[in-house]
């Protein structure tokens, strides 16, 4: 069986959850532990902190917020953002992180994710794809970092399969043309990248509402779903995702 | 009477350990990132784990010496836990690594998954039992658990097969054989069915060192 995972996105700051969550009851709506926790408790089959910190000197509190998850939540995380070399994935990994997610670094020095992963595992080598419809690029769709606002001239369909082939074990895929719209994912660009590489991806960017979650693994073929603000302000649950995803016909666990 | 059993989590370098032994901790054992030869002799329980691939693992045991360790502490008949790659090295060898040899409690081979699926599979997946055993104990059913691996072990013929999972086809989950467990998946990733796992082996070490004096 080929389950659908459902994965809630959390920015992090300086080892602090940004961009509130509203939980009922919440203790502290900027502790990543207690919303990862909830998350685990709500049915997430893994959480995404994306890392914001803005400066380098701070990322120690990156590495202390992975150990406190870790410590507490029986799930697996991945961390992205900001990560620059080996060692910075090397000290989110030992703290506990199950993966790490990166971006920029692994378009400015591809060898990095065939770093890590030769040292830890594809398991936990992701590459995250932030891509833009752009006419320049032979797929349609060029590879963008900095939060979509640096092109790279690189072609996002060539960049998946080296980034397979240099050993990453998933690749998040974000629609930087819809992230923050939610009108849904780019199923284009979606099924494009999943009929092109052998490893999971997780589709990101746009999702307004559950139904945004069926389309992306029915016809964009997604193998994980990503999204923050429709968990994050309360206005779906996990289960309701989950409970929409089932009656579409698509494996998930239940929540 | 031991309440909090000692569980030695056998650290040989390789990988994230940490929640493996927070899992333990958290189902009561006093679990131990270890490669002290005597502290793993004194054990009630011992856990093998790994990720990544077979022959760095292999690699990795033998040179801390803790391969010898973990076959010493499967032979003591104490329970004995391998998880992921930690159980495929409990196998005479893997197809990853055609040459190195594994610990061979179990004689067969561990096999790439076969195509045309994904390889990993990294997801949850729905355990089929084959037969009741302690470690299926008490769990939720269907019991979803969470894996991350590009091989498995072969099936085989032997009845120490305890539960699979379906990823084109049946794909080994679970073996175990008199006091050897063994996990494909992670069950200290696997949220509250994972954290049953644990303390179903927690159990059995409280039970074998409460029996062993």
């Amino acid at each position: 069986m080929r389950a659908a995972r459902v994965i809630p996105c959390l920015d992090v700051d300086a080892g602090r959850v940004v961009k509130g969550v509203n939980f009922v009851d919440i203790r502290d709506a900027g502790d990543p532990v207690e919303l990862a926790a909830r998350y685990d408790a709500q049915g997430a089959d893994e959480v995404v902190f994306l890392d914001i910190t803005a400066s380098s000197d701070r990322r120690d509190t990156t590495v202390a917020m992975a150990r406190a998850v870790a410590d507490e939540v029986f799930i697996p995380f991945t961390i992205g953002g900001g990560i620059r070399t080996l060692d910075d994935a090397r000290r989110l990994l030992r703290a506990g992180a199950d993966k790490v997610s990166i971006n920029t670094a692994a378009l400015r020095r591809p060898e990095l994710v065939r770093e890590i992963s030769r040292e830890f595992g594809a398991q936990c080598c992701v590459v995250a794809a932030d891509a833009r419809s752009s006419t320049d690029a032979p797929s349609g769709y060029e590879v963008f970092t900095h939060g979509g606002r640096t092109r790279t001239g690189v072609d996002c369909l060539e960049w998946v399969r080296e980034a397979e082939r240099l050993g990453a074990g998933e690749i998040l895929l974000t629609s930087m043309d819809r992230d923050g719209t939610k009108e849904g994912f780019e199923l284009n660009l979606t099924s494009m990248v999943a009929n092109a590489v052998g490893i999971p991806v997780i589709a990101s960017g746009g999702v307004g509402n559950p139904d945004h979650l069926v389309d992306g693994v029915i016809e964009g073929k997604a193998d994980a779903v990503l999204a923050a603000s429709i968990f994050h302000y309360g206005e779906h649950t996990i289960a309701e995702a989950k409970s929409r995803m089932a009656e579409a016909g698509i494996a998930v666990r239940p929540a | 009477m031991t309440d909090r059993p000692l569980v030695a989590i056998l650290d040989y370098g390789i990988g994230n350990l940490h929640s493996a032994q927070k899992g333990f901790e958290h189902v009561g054992a006093d679990a131990r990132l270890t490669a002290d030869r005597g502290l793993i002799a004194d054990a009630a329980g011992v856990v093998l784990p790994g990720v990544g691939a077979f022959a760095p693992c292999m690699a990795a045991l033998g040179r801390t010496g803790l391969d010898q360790a973990a076959v010493e502490a499967v032979r003591s008949g104490r329970p004995f836990m391998g998880i992921c790659v930690g159980m495929q090295v409990l196998f005479a060898g893997s197809e990853e690594a055609p040459g190195a040899s594994g610990l061979g409690v179990f004689e067969r081979m561990v096999r790439w998954i076969p195509g045309p699926v994904k390889r990993p599979q990294m997801q949850w997946n729905v355990l089929h039992r084959h037969r009741d055993h302690p470690m299926l104990e008490g769990l939720d059913d269907p019991a979803w658990v969470y894996f991350v691996h590009s091989l498995a072990p072969e099936a085989g013929e032997g009845d120490d097969l305890v539960a699979t999972c379906d990823y084109g086809g049946p794909v080994v989950a679970a073996v175990a054989r008199h006091n050897v467990w063994a996990a494909q998946f992670h069950p200290e990733k696997s949220s509250r069915v994972g954290l049953r796992i644990l303390a179903n082996f927690v159990d059995a070490a409280r039970a074998a060192g409460a029996a062993a004096g």
